[in-house]
């Protein structure tokens, strides 16, 4: 599960943050500032702090926040010198952009701001469109504009050459400072609140955020070009509002609300990818109309409320349609104010006690939750002591500055008498501050009490009059008692606009009288006391373990769970002895006396049930059966078992039977309807028809599933984690299997028959996993969350005995399912959603064959769970308009981004994501999230010693991996390799032989890899085969293999040890989706078009024949792993990837039948080759 | 061995060899041989001895044969204490095979408890799982179990099934995560050298300050002769399954690993021999 943070201010403007697995608040790192707000996403913070200027802070990562500068220089050939400077007059600038329009030398570019520095002098590029070009980079033309091309022709009479730079935001994980270049007169005046959001409007570009302020005017403010490029963004553009905005609140999608002085909130309408600063307002009243709206706080469908009365309101019926809601609903508990964070998830400060308070039970059905819970992780700080004299001194010092400063948030939250108050000024609100009943309380048990409470009394009954008394007097509650510890002086020092014409004797008095019971609460109950929070980065769910809720004990067994490393717990001395005096009283007790009866026979174990399977005659249907597993004690002590299903054929009794010792894998069958699993044996797995059985329940299915799992693992004798050995693989469907090399099959000539191959299920989902032969393994969930292998097994549904007690941990991913919205035109209403009658449904899958509504489309499985509304994807091949829409001529065909006069039909993809919780042994490797992964196959460095990995990260950035030892497998941090564009794949290949490809289709070979040097020293360019873009490549031991994005497989000729790039391609096969080369240099694909037994089939594996040392690129294709057919295509949406589940509701029938095991195996192999060929390095 | 599952192993497949003699007052019609077993450690002497019992009754006159109990060197055997228990406590540091006397006849009744069917013992078993179980989550997972579940456990015991047994007894061995550890823990201190049964007290697995208590402080606390010596001299041996963990080993681990299938945690305290 990755962990997030949850980000809050203390009452003295300190910054805290709060980790999901956290159980301590941290002092945020730059401590030097205080602030008054702040708001969080994932990546950022930005606040306002006591200087009331903008700050951002960009959290630090492995990978760095780069900016490419580029700029042209052109020359123009003439007779007499060649290609020169001198240009015609009517021609572009000598340094020019790319269009030639704008004139651009290389010392007219600047840094942006003192947060970024220059990463390396400026360069010329050499490479157009994924093509070296000569040394010196020119590209040649026939004139200006033009196309480009390397090679120079008799007829180029100009050239340019691209000039680049790269400059590099340094300023992270620090509070920079947002440098305003704007003018002086058109910038806003002091900020008052800030809110970001708006991350999921578009992904482009790349990390865009809508960052939304308010100054003390009221005024609202938009940044402008907020993104991961540009974390600062440009400028502050004003926007205009229908009153003076207090506050201001940003969702992650569309939404946005404020409230006005006036106690009504305004909401953005218009809001789309478009236009992500929104059209217009529309004003939504109070729920109350006597008390305004103080405080809002919005998320992506739900929208909060506070009143200046301090209760808590739930907007119902808030959507992206309806951004207003329809009706307010209050609840339980009065907070000061209250935030939104992921997933609707709200936390608030309660305004009695400061504390911060996490809303329990927020789910998608009851967005509103159940009850409130106070978070009581104390400080890192107070661990060992509380506060101390000194913090709270400067917290005074700072507090006398906050409350001019502070003109709503904090004070409104006493304020529950302030909607009498028409001044916006700040005395007013300070008058209104300390009527709570807080004051009251503690000033009864003071002896001078008297004379306060009769203020308190007056000062709800006429403010006016008690405004001085109560000037100085904190805004919050238990704050005021800080005060005790300061010394007035310190307090004059702060002049403050209206407070310092207060009677000093008044202050005294309100200050001197806490001072008797103060000390004695603070110390009694020292839980910081809060004035903001923001949760915009915080993700939390229903299945997240929070530690928040109880006081740390001393133990801290929960922190080291989450480090890899050996708790000492389990090196104590003591365990070792237990252990060790457990064996030796097995010698001592057993040893000589092993030849004695036992005192209990084994007898046979039966488990029984009822379920249906899914008989084998024709029609088939699902039948209840009666099943027994039978375990029993073979005579060479092996345990077997034999699972029997009792069925009725035409009224007569029969029953199949399996021997589990036979079963190769057992694998949860993702189906709607049914609970149901498939059991393979090689017999069953060449008949194309496993042993199909489904429970009423989930958890009926997994204790099944559980059991038979770990008799089939009993009776091979298999225990404990998979070894270093073990060949990893995931299911198209995220399953992780893994499967351990027996011995019987090293030595064979050939590789072991992929059917008998035993495969047993390890928790956790994963998008693609990488092992090496030192047990260092990783994976990528579709999520792109990285993982790294613990040690353990077993995990999901696995539990008890056969999964291990440690290393287990929670892991979630998320995927989208995929549905398509088709049209097409008729001259009378254009593009509608009345097709012709042969046409596909109106709401498909991608291939249109399946009816696919936002209604009847469920989670891939009940594991899953939305986790957002339907989304029009705009990043679907092909491009979309603005609206999202493809179009083509007719259905099926290729489909384009824009609209021609020969386009009859339409269709966009519509996304939803979803989410699965589960656990097994992986660990997130925090924070970078990963495309492509690629460990070097086999080292044969001892433990100690790093092993290579390399990986591109989801911007397309290469990293390397340090510190990853068989100790250590999450290694220690990312090394950022910089390239001038981003990449898509990497292979790390024996010898440290790395080759990666870049976006544009390039190949490109690192040099000077070594364990000395992890990350070499240079790219080079390897000039792609004729015409043709990459996608993928793959190294072996010495092979190296790439595939085009037309389905070619290339084969790098000529690589020696001493010209490790090679020389040329050689074309070796085409239909080639995807491949694997294993480190003894063999080869896997997937093949589309391969000729099945009915027709022609695609995703078939593949495995090279004939590769041979001397012979790299094999012989011929060994089609499919004892099938000659199976298969199905992998729809995009991976609702349907299962082949049985295909085969059962979405194939025509006669189709069923072909589908084969190659089905599960497809991805399998496909993302594990490289730990196959771990199996070989034991040959 | 670096998994605590292995613990849980080892525990459970502890055998102890023994070799059962009739005693010699006993009339038979011809000369009973003795009868070597493996008894399990985990079980109980009247749940695993139906071999024996046969095996003497073949060489008596029928109606000499009464309810059957075992004697170890003038003890009698206590049925209802775990085999384990029963060994450590008395016999510990002797040679194996482990010699028990036979009898049929002059059933002590103030010593014993009587054991008639397989009945009893399993309403015993299940007593002191319920009893642990209070201990340690306040009954709640016990009493959220299946009558079936509870049925698993027993038969995983008598048919010696331990993954049917785990398959169960996990959950009574789990404690919410916001917990470090089970509200108090289930054990029972034995001492060779009193006439007292037992100690058994409230002992909870962490201290007020957060720190995990370990076998040495439960004995400080409920049991300090057992560690005080005034000599400075180690005259005790404390054993759980015929091993001396250490006293640093943490009580909520213990619990965990090695309590009996009864889900307490027998400690036997015997005088360490002298040579």
């Amino acid at each position: 599960m990755p962990s997030s943070i949850l980000w809050a201010v203390d009452i003295f403007g300190r910054v805290y943050t709060l980790s999901t697995v956290g159980q301590y608040w941290e002092l945020c790192k730059d401590a030097q500032l205080e602030f008054k707000r702040v708001s969080a996403v994932k990546q950022c913070c930005w606040g306002i702090a006591c200087d009331h200027q903008v700050y951002t802070n960009v959290f630090s990562g492995d990978v760095p926040i780069r900016y490419q500068e580029e700029t042209y220089e052109n020359q123009r050939w003439n007779p007499v010198g060649g290609f020169c400077e001198k240009l015609l007059p009517s021609d572009r600038w000598q340094w020019s952009d790319v269009s030639g329009l704008k004139h651009q030398q290389l010392d007219s570019f600047t840094l942006p701001s003192p947060h970024w520095e220059w990463e390396s002098d400026w360069y010329v590029d050499e490479n157009i469109g994924g093509e070296p070009t000569e040394k010196g980079g020119w590209t040649y033309a026939i004139d200006f504009p033009s196309t480009y091309t390397k090679d120079k022709r008799w007829n180029s009479c100009v050239r340019r050459r691209r000039w680049i730079r790269y400059r590099r935001y340094k300023s992270r994980d620090v509070w920079a400072k947002i440098v305003s270049q704007d003018d002086p007169d058109k910038l806003p005046d002091p900020f008052n609140d800030i809110s970001i959001g708006g991350w999921e409007i578009t992904d482009e570009p790349l990390g865009r955020l809508s960052v939304w302020a308010v100054s003390l005017q009221g005024r609202v403010w938009y940044r402008e070009n907020v993104c991961h490029h540009n974390p600062e963004g440009s400028m502050w553009s004003s926007i205009t509002t229908p009153g003076e905005v207090v506050q201001i609140s940003c969702g992650p999608y569309d939404l946005l609300w404020a409230t006005l002085w006036e106690g009504q909130a305004i909401v953005r309408e218009g809001i789309d990818r478009n236009n992500p600063q929104g059209i217009s307002w529309s004003i939504v009243e109070s729920p109350s109309s006597e008390n305004g709206i103080m405080h809002v706080s919005v998320g992506v469908d739900v929208v909060w409320c506070v009143t200046k009365d301090r209760k808590v309101w739930f907007r119902r019926g808030v959507n992206s349609h309806n951004p207003c809601g329809t009706s307010w609903i209050e609840m339980i508990g009065e907070m000061m104010m209250v935030t939104v964070g992921l997933n609707n998830q709200v936390w608030g400060i309660g305004c009695d006690d400061s504390a911060i308070y996490f809303r329990q039970g927020v789910t998608p059905s009851e967005l509103s939750g159940k009850t409130w819970k106070a978070i009581v992780s104390v400080r890192e700080s107070d661990r060992s002591q509380t506060g101390s004299s000194t913090s709270l001194l400067s917290a005074g010092c700072f507090f006398t500055d906050d409350i001019q400063n502070q003109t709503n948030a904090i004070i409104h939250g006493h304020a529950d008498t302030s909607s009498d108050t028409e001044l916006p000024s700040v005395p007013v609100n300070l008058a209104n501050t300390p009527s709570t009943a807080e004051t009251q309380e503690n000033v009864a048990v003071d002896p001078l009490d008297s004379g306060q409470g009769e203020v308190t009394v007056a000062s709800t009954s006429n403010e006016n009059a008690n405004l001085e008394m109560h000037k100085p007097t904190n805004p919050n509650p238990s704050a005021e008692l800080q005060w005790t510890n300061i010394d007035l002086k310190e307090a004059q020092k702060h002049p403050v606009l209206s407070v310092s014409s207060f009677a000093e004797t008044s202050s005294l008095s309100s200050l001197g009288m806490f001072s008797v019971g103060a000390e004695e609460q603070y110390g009694a109950d020292d839980h910081p006391l809060w004035a903001w929070v923001s949760g915009g980065g915080c993700l939390v769910d229903l299945h997240s373990p929070l530690k928040w809720f109880t006081v740390p004990s001393g133990l801290s067994s929960s922190v080291q769970s989450l480090s890899l490393s050996i708790t000492p717990a389990q090196t104590a001395a003591w365990r070792k002895q237990i252990f060790q005096q457990l064996s030796e009283r097995t010698k001592r007790e057993l040893e000589n006396f092993r030849h004695y009866e036992q005192a209990i026979e084994q007898s046979v174990w039966v488990k029984t049930g009822t379920l249906q399977w899914w008989r084998n005659w024709k029609p088939h249907k699902w039948m209840d059966v009666r099943v027994a597993l039978e375990q029993f004690t073979g005579s060479d002590g092996i345990r077997d078992s034999i699972l029997f299903i009792y069925y009725m054929y035409y009224e007569e009794k029969k029953y199949i039977h399996v021997f589990l010792n036979e079963v190769t894998i057992i694998v949860e069958v993702l189906n709607e309807a049914k609970h149901s699993f498939a059991l393979y044996t090689p017999e069953r797995t060449r008949q194309r028809w496993p042993i199909r059985l489904a429970a009423t329940t989930e958890q009926e299915m997994h204790d099944w599933l559980s059991l038979l799992n770990m008799s089939c693992c009993e009776s091979r004798r298999i225990q404990g984690p998979p070894s270093h050995h073990a060949i990893w693989s995931v299911t198209c469907k995220g399953d992780i299997f893994v499967s351990e090399p027996s011995p019987e099959l090293e030595d064979g000539p050939q590789m072991m028959p992929c059917d008998q191959m035993f495969w047993r299920q390890v928790g956790g989902h994963l998008r693609l996993v990488e092992c090496n032969n030192r047990g260092i393994v990783w994976g990528i969930g579709y999520d792109h969350t990285a993982w790294v292998y613990t040690g353990g097994y077993g995990g999901g549904f696995i539990q008890g005995l056969a999964s291990s007690a440690d290393n287990i941990y929670t892991q979630s991913d998320v995927k989208c399912v995929y549905i398509y919205e088709n049209q097409r035109w008729n001259p009378v209403t254009g593009y509608s959603s009345r097709g012709l009658p042969t046409d596909r449904y109106m709401w498909s899958d991608a291939s249109g064959l399946q009816e696919c509504t936002k209604l009847n489309t469920k989670p891939p499985s009940p594991q899953w769970t939305w986790v957002s509304d339907w989304y029009i994807d705009f990043n679907t091949s092909g491009g979309t308009d603005r609206e999202g829409w493809q179009y083509a001529a007719d259905f099926p065909a290729s489909y384009h981004g824009h609209k021609t006069m020969k386009d009859f039909v339409r269709r966009r993809c519509w996304a939803r994501k979803c989410k699965i919780v589960t656990n097994g042994p992986w660990l997130e490797v925090p924070p970078v999230t990963l495309w492509d992964i690629s460990i070097i196959p086999s080292s044969d460095a001892d433990g100690e010693e790093a092993v290579a990995l390399w990986a591109i990260s989801d911007k397309g950035d290469v990293l390397c991996r340090l510190g990853v030892t068989q100790q250590n497998p999450a290694g220690t941090s990312w090394l950022h390799v910089g390239t001038d564009q981003p990449f898509i794949s990497i292979s790390v290949g024996a010898f440290y032989q790395v080759w990666a490809i870049a976006r544009d289709g390039s190949a490109f070979y690192r040099g000077s890899v070594s364990p000395k040097k992890p990350a070499g020293d240079c790219w080079y360019h390897i000039p792609s085969p004729q015409k043709q873009k990459l996608k993928q490549v793959s190294v072996g031991r010495t092979s190296v293999f790439v595939l085009d994005k037309n389905g070619n497989l290339w084969y790098r000729q000529g690589i020696t040890p001493s010209y490790p790039q090679g020389s040329t391609w050689d074309h070796v096969s085409n239909n080639i989706r995807k491949m694997s080369v294993g480190p003894l240099d063999q080869v896997w694909v997937i093949a589309d078009k391969v000729q099945g037994s009915h027709s022609l089939s695609c995703g078939t594996v593949c495995h090279r024949s004939g590769v041979q040392p001397m012979e790299p690129k094999g012989l011929s294709w060994d089609y499919g792993i004892g099938v000659s057919a199976g298969g199905i295509t992998l729809p995009k949406s991976c609702v349907s990837t299962y082949p049985w589940e295909c085969g059962n509701r979405k194939v025509p029938s006669c189709l069923a039948g072909q589908l084969s095991k190659a089905g599960i195996y497809l991805q399998e192999i496909d993302l594990c080759s490289s730990a196959l060929g771990s199996f070989y390095k034991l040959i | 061995m670096t998994d605590d599952k292995d613990v849980l192993r080892d525990v459970w497949f502890g055998r102890i060899p023994t070799c059962f003699t009739l005693y010699q007052d006993e009339i038979t019609e011809r000369e009973a041989e003795p009868y070597y077993l493996l008894l399990p450690r985990i079980s109980y002497l009247t749940l695993v001895t139906d071999k024996v019992k046969k095996h003497f009754q073949k060489v008596m006159r029928q109606e000499e044969v009464s309810e059957i109990w075992f004697e170890y060197e003038g003890t009698p055997l206590k049925w209802h204490y775990p085999i384990g228990l029963l060994f450590d406590l008395h016999a510990s540091n002797t040679a194996l095979p482990w010699s028990i006397t036979v009898h049929f006849k002059n059933f002590p009744e103030k010593d014993l408890l009587h054991c008639h069917s397989k009945d009893v013992i399993e309403a015993h078993f299940m007593a002191s799982i319920k009893e642990a179980d209070a201990l340690k989550h306040k009954s709640q997972v016990i009493n959220e179990m299946q009558k079936k579940d509870h049925k698993q456990l027993w038969m995983g015991l008598q048919n010696d099934k331990f993954e049917q047994f785990w398959a169960i007894n996990r959950k009574l061995m789990e404690y919410p995560p916001e917990d470090s550890g089970f509200r108090y823990i289930p054990f029972r201190i034995y001492q060779a050298t009193t006439e007292r049964p037992f100690i058994q007290k409230l002992f909870r697995p962490i201290a007020s300050g957060g720190q995990m208590h370990t076998l040495g402080d439960l004995l400080k606390d409920v049991c300090p002769s057992a560690i005080n010596h005034e000599d400075g001299e180690q005259k005790t041996q404390v054993m759980i399954h015929g091993i001396e963990p250490m006293l640093e080993t943490p009580i909520q681990w213990l619990s965990e690993h090695m309590s009996y299938p009864d889900n307490f945690l027998h400690i036997s305290i015997i005088p360490r021999p002298t040579d």
